[in-house]
């Protein structure tokens, strides 16, 4: 045992009981206070989106032409009626915060979920078959990631037209390439290190196989490449709800209240500021959960990505 | 060393293929591409007129036969909206979009890199703290919106930077600046984590154990390592500022690809956008070469191979 | 006469503070060494012996590692001075100077990016006054002197143009390069094949008769030990389980553990065959701390007093020290 390997043990070693692994994460999350404060904003984020009816004050979608661009409650002419204020048409900005959350959060969550599960299946078999098929599948891989990734987002959103659906496939199939390829990774690592090798000969039967002994060393790295990608995705869509391209303008988005703050930028600020904090809100609680989950899940691990 | 060489220069061949064929692929996704670059109004006799103008009705080998011929000599078909050429359209905010990318990533160096590298030799400590926090934020803020912020503030309220334009020599600062922050913050954890990373290696052992200088392994061993992933990701980095400037040059209004870019698709000019995404690929595709190139330079482990 | 000793290690203490608790690496040791002699430090992994010397010369990476108490004298000029007091500077002289070190992994042992001259001459450099080009010249002359062909042009090559047992040979003379008293070599020869070994083996015999050095090889193989120890020091758990001459712990180990260890040694000079007899059993848990002898657990002869107190090193056998409370010379529980 060299000096330097006594350090603490990945959470991950199979021979942990279930038990230990959460009381371990307990107290790591307790010492390293940033993993805590993350779950909390995130927590609070998600919570906004589910009760948003409950907790918003006012119906996001209606308009007040006579009560258009009043600034937030702290300022002069401000009031507790609308505490962040309202747009331009009269709506109030809190309550469209709220909702915001509802898009950003879907468009994070179900982009995620396609494109780790498409990058895990194609991974996954690039791993592990190797040869031609592997070739063929990471030289699509190596294609996307090495493209201006933003500029191919925004023209096919140009192309594709705004609504929730093509932003959710857009982000989805052109992420999964990093999920893939984090995937492959870890399942070399596994075939490299004997592992199937000792499993199969000990006569382990295919699922097994993959249930016991690949999935668990693949949820580590694939949760914390998650957490980050869906606060990419959050700030994506912004973007591109900035440009116009992302879902319709009727539809209360952070990304939307962002393009059309700009036009109000001198007259009501405002209108951008908040939905920009929203998302910086959402954003920090969720690279602070990475990074935790990050150091939790495998102190040793090299990073993946580059 | 050649062969090294050689295959990167031919996988950037087939990425570019592989670009043009994406691109191609790209503009036909909703199946047709005239309703695509027409406005919505076009009665189906002009769309028609269009679609045999621009040889859509034509079989789909034939069409990328006759785009992937003109690409290769820099003809990307004409400008819907200025009905010239569409290269040199491009090829003429080129300049403008190099200067944003170069000055931000020279901030995002000259600030980056050297609270990574103490914040790695001092892990714990107070700058390391703050380059850490500065890390966060730099990939917690949407930069777009800061824009937006830092206009109000430094523009507006304060006077001290024009709020948009590239007519004086001070204001590439804004732009850059915003744009510069992620990989700010990027330079920073990786140089922080490569300078952890290496200085627990068994060959910095070795330079304690002959007794030498802290300040010599420090500069000698240390860091010429760490030199090497720094220029490989600073090299990508470069190459997605180059790709990404589209929202920072729509809001400061700097005359480059970026904001070409948005106004095209504002146009519909689709022929402009494919031009664009093609041409701002090639730069990047050139781009991720020469930092593999530099990469087998600094490194004698490729430069000499095994 | 006792020759004076070059080196007195005195309850040493070593300590890990890691996330998962308080790592007892390093529980009281004590060992001296002769000038000239040859010392073998054998355990399996995780008794503390590469810890042992990493720690006297304040390469225990600290966090998380701390050396807790102890002494380790080194004769010098002066006397002698306690490694563990000294200053950092005098440490860094020492270092490379008067100790070298030979590490097991001779391609994670080396900086990649820096030709194996430059790692060599750099020692020199740096506790000689001499030119840089002073240093390439002894430099390639110590290449030379290791044994790698062509030291001239291979001065400029980089550790992955190498083969293993190349490498090791330019990490021996990185050690040798300041002719230092004593060589510490921390398994030097685990990495590498069974024939290369015997050639580096070799090498460092040669060069101990050659240079006169001390050398201390620690290794978890015993094969390797018959052909180079004059004594041997066996750990376990943190604490020195047997010391003695090389002959004498063969033929006498009066330690359970040695005899575990050399019972599980394939013998050629044995006519009976015996059975490879294997240590039951697991390593002990370095994060209680220590209160009762380490290796109570595996121990065929244990008894109730093992489990009570921790034993020191008595005089055992022919001329060899144990610390056990089985007399098994006697076959019965000492009595002191």
């Amino acid at each position: 045992m060299a000096t330097r390997d006594i350090t603490a043990d990945s959470l991950l070693d199979v021979e942990r009981s279930f038990g230990d692994r959460l009381v371990y994460m307990g107290r790591f999350l307790w010492r390293d206070k940033g993993g805590l404060i993350g779950l909390v904003m995130f927590l609070t984020v998600v919570f906004a989106a589910i009760f948003s009816p409950t907790i918003a004050p006012y119906d996001p979608l209606e308009q007040n032409l006579r009560d258009s661009k009043i600034p937030p409650a702290w300022q002069e002419e401000g009031s507790w009626d609308h505490p962040f204020g309202t747009d331009n048409l009269g709506r109030d900005i809190f309550s469209r915060i709220i909702y915001g959350a509802r898009v950003s959060l879907t468009v994070g969550f179900f982009g995620v979920l396609i494109a780790g599960g498409l990058g895990l299946v194609f991974g996954a078999i690039a791993g592990y078959m190797g040869g031609r098929v592997d070739e063929s599948i990471m030289s699509v891989v190596n294609l996307v990631l090495s493209l201006p990734y933003l500029l191919f987002v925004v023209v096919i959103a140009a192309i594709l037209g705004r609504s929730l659906i093509n932003v959710i496939l857009i982000f989805g199939i052109t992420d999964s390439p990093i999920f893939a390829r984090v995937t492959r990774g870890e399942v070399l690592r596994l075939r490299q290190s004997g592992f199937v090798e000792s499993a199969v000969s000990a006569g382990a039967t295919w699922p097994r196989i993959i249930f016991d002994h690949i999935l668990p060393n693949l949820i580590g790295p694939l949760i914390t490449l998650a957490t980050f990608e869906m606060s990419r995705m959050i700030f994506y869509e912004a973007g591109l709800g900035f440009l116009g391209l992302s879902v319709p303008p009727t539809v209360p988005s952070w990304g939307n209240m962002l393009a059309a703050g700009r036009k109000y930028l001198t007259s009501a600020p405002w209108i951008a500021t908040f939905p920009g904090l929203a998302i910086m809100f959402t954003s920090l609680g969720m690279n602070l959960l990475g990074d935790w989950l990050r150091d939790v899940l495998d102190p040793r691990l090299r990073r993946a990505r580059k | 060393m050649q062969r090294y060489f050689l295959t990167k220069f031919l996988q950037s061949i087939l990425l570019l293929f592989g670009v043009l064929l994406l691109v191609f692929f790209m503009v036909r996704l909703t199946g047709d591409p005239a309703a695509l670059m027409m406005s919505r109004e076009a009665s189906p006799e002009q769309l028609e007129a269009f679609r045999e103008a621009m040889g859509f009705n034509r079989p789909l080998y034939v069409q990328f036969a006759d785009f992937l011929s003109g690409a290769v000599v820099g003809d990307f078909g004409d400008s819907l909206h200025f009905k010239t050429p569409a290269l040199p359209l491009v090829l003429e905010r080129l300049p403008a979009t190099l200067q944003l990318a170069a000055v931000g990533l020279l901030m995002a160096m000259v600030i980056g890199i050297p609270l990574g590298l103490i914040g790695g030799f001092n892990p714990g400590s107070a700058i390391d703290s703050i380059g850490r926090t500065l890390a966060l934020l730099g990939q917690s803020i949407p930069n777009f919106w800061l824009a937006l912020i830092m206009i109000l503030f430094f523009a507006v309220r304060l006077g001290w930077f024009p709020s948009f334009g590239r007519d004086q020599w001070h204001s590439v600062v804004m732009p850059a600046f915003v744009l510069g922050l992620p990989v700010m913050g990027q330079l920073v954890r990786l140089t922080r984590s490569a300078v952890l990373e290496i200085r627990s290696e068994d060959f910095i052992r070795t330079a304690y154990s002959k007794g030498l200088e802290p300040r010599i392994i420090y500069a000698k061993h240390v860091l010429r390592n760490v030199a090497i992933p720094l220029v490989s990701v600073t090299g990508v980095q470069f190459g997605y500022m180059l790709g990404g400037s589209i929202y920072i040059e729509a809001i400061f209004a700097w005359p480059g690809m970026g904001q070409l870019l948005e106004q095209a698709i504002g146009w519909r000019d689709f022929q402009l956008v494919m031009a664009i995404a093609i041409f701002t690929s090639v730069i990047v595709l050139i781009l991720n070469l020469l930092t593999d190139l530099a990469y087998a330079v600094i490194d004698p482990r490729i430069r000499y191979g095994h | 006469m006792q020759r004076e000793k070059i080196l007195e290690v005195k309850d040493l203490v070593t300590k890990f503070y890691t996330l998962d608790g308080v790592v007892h690496a390093v529980n009281g040791v004590s060992f001296d060494l002769e000038p000239g002699e040859t010392l073998a430090i054998v355990g399996e992994s995780g008794s503390g012996k590469s810890v042992t010397m990493m720690s006297i010369l304040g390469l225990i990476p600290s966090p998380p590692g701390k050396v807790e108490q102890g002494q380790a004298l080194l004769r010098n000029g002066n006397g002698q001075q306690d490694l563990l007091q000294m200053s950092p500077g005098q440490l860094r002289d020492v270092r490379g100077g008067q100790i070298g070190f030979v590490f097991q992994d001779p391609i994670s042992s080396l900086n990649p990016v820096l030709v194996i001259g430059e790692q060599i001459a750099e020692t020199l450099t740096k506790h000689l006054a001499i030119s840089r080009e002073e240093a390439r010249k002894r430099t390639i002359k110590l290449l030379a002197h290791v044994g790698i062909p062509d030291p001239e042009l291979r001065y400029k090559n980089y550790p992955h143009q190498f083969s293993g047992g190349m490498r090791q040979r330019v990490m021996i003379a990185i050690a040798i390069a300041c002719e230092p008293e004593i060589v510490i070599a921390d398994e030097p020869t685990t990495a590498l094949d069974v024939t290369i070994q015997a050639q580096i083996v070799e090498l460092f015999n040669h060069l101990q008769a050659e240079m006169g050095m001390a050398i201390i090889w620690i290794t978890h193989d015993l094969g390797v030990v018959a052909g180079l120890a004059d004594r041997v020091l066996v750990m376990y758990g943190g604490r020195v389980a047997e010391i003695g001459s090389v002959d004498d712990l063969y033929e006498r180990p009066q330690h359970p553990y040695t005899m575990g260890l050399l019972g599980a040694l394939p013998r050629l000079d044995t006519r009976e065959s015996k059975r490879l007899v294997s240590i039951t059993g697991n390593p002990p848990d370095l994060l209680i701390p220590l209160q009762h002898c380490p290796f109570a657990w595996r121990c065929e002869y244990v008894f109730d007093r093992c489990w009570e107190e921790v034993p020191q090193l008595y005089p055992a056998g022919l001329k060899q020290r144990a610390a056990c409370f089985y007399d098994i010379e006697r076959g019965r529980p000492r009595h002191e």
